[in-house]
């Protein structure tokens, strides 16, 4: 047939890759049944559930960088972000529905981490889907046992004199990191101060970019 | 509040990891009370049950032998799964 390749080497040079069709799973063929059933009863239909997708789809780190350069600006909003993270969310717009969330601060002296060591637990409303390796087992058993070995491999290399605070979401709460400020940024506008706050500087894995 | 997490196994949707059952931590905060996970998994009538933040310090998860005894764990744990030191 023309369009198999078996062996054959791509016109570059590197070997064909495999589709990535392969017979439903248990659970697919599951959340196909159970979705048919919802649209045939009426309860939703095929182009809610897509738009919902597409809602999902569309949260991105950059909404809570906006959370985070507010309360580097407003002390008032960090005071209210710091108290009740959900409500100072909300407060910007963002729909959070039901969440429980808790910001948590880094200082000169506290260096704060998230991780769900029982799933993959995440802040979804405000950074999006997790990172691939967030769900992998490796980060989730070892940030609770060695964060310090971690967080090297992710460039940051903590002094000792620094608590590291590592903080697993076993259950309702969801968790936001607060990084420092970096130095130099004390004429930047808010705006310009969004664009410095990375989604791993919110997981607790990096810093913010500088000035 | 000192409090330590109890060392029971039991099986189904369990949300107090294993790593630290039979551990002592300190109470951070009191997070009120929320519908007990082991049975809303299966669709039962989910009673409330409060919720704790305990914050456990690295030696007493790992050992002498762990990695900074100064750094901490952070987690949510039901009542349910606690007892007064």
């Amino acid at each position: 047939m023309p369009h198999d390749h078996n062996n054959e080497m791509s016109p570059s040079g590197h070997p064909y890759r495999k589709d990535q069709d392969h017979p439903l799973t248990y659970w697919q063929n599951l959340e196909i049944a159970v979705r048919e059933i919802l649209v045939e009863k009426k309860i939703t239909t095929e182009i809610e559930i897509q738009e919902t997708i597409n809602e999902m789809d569309n949260r991105t780190p950059s909404n809570g960088a906006k959370v985070i350069a507010k309360a580097w600006t407003d002390p008032s909003y960090k005071q209210r972000l710091l108290t009740n993270a959900s409500d100072a969310s909300r407060e910007l717009g963002f729909d959070i529905g039901p969440l429980k969330l808790i910001a948590l601060e880094n200082t000169k002296s506290i260096h704060n981490v998230i991780v769900c060591t029982l799933c993959s637990c995440y802040p979804r409303n405000l950074l999006g889907l997790p990172p691939d390796w967030y769900k992998q087992r490796s980060y989730r058993s070892r940030i609770v046992k060695t964060p310090r070995t971690v967080l090297k491999e992710f460039g940051l290399d903590l002094p000792k004199d620094l608590s590291v605070r590592v903080h697993d979401s076993t259950a309702d709460m969801r968790y936001i990191v607060l990084p420092m400020r970096p130095h130099g940024t004390e004429n930047f506008s808010t705006q310009a101060l969004e664009k410095l706050v990375t989604r791993d500087s919110m997981i607790g894995v990096g810093l913010p970019k500088s000035a | 509040m000192k409090v330590k997490v109890k060392k029971m196994f039991p099986p189904g949707h369990v949300r107090t990891p294993s790593y630290l059952r039979g551990k002592i931590g300190e109470v951070e905060r009191d997070l009120g009370y929320f519908k007990n996970p082991e049975e809303l998994a299966y669709g039962l009538n989910a009673h409330k049950q409060k919720l704790y933040r305990v914050r456990f310090e690295m030696n007493e998860i790992w050992g002498e032998t762990c990695e900074n005894p100064s750094d901490t764990v952070d987690a949510e744990i039901y009542e349910h799964w606690l007892e007064k030191v």
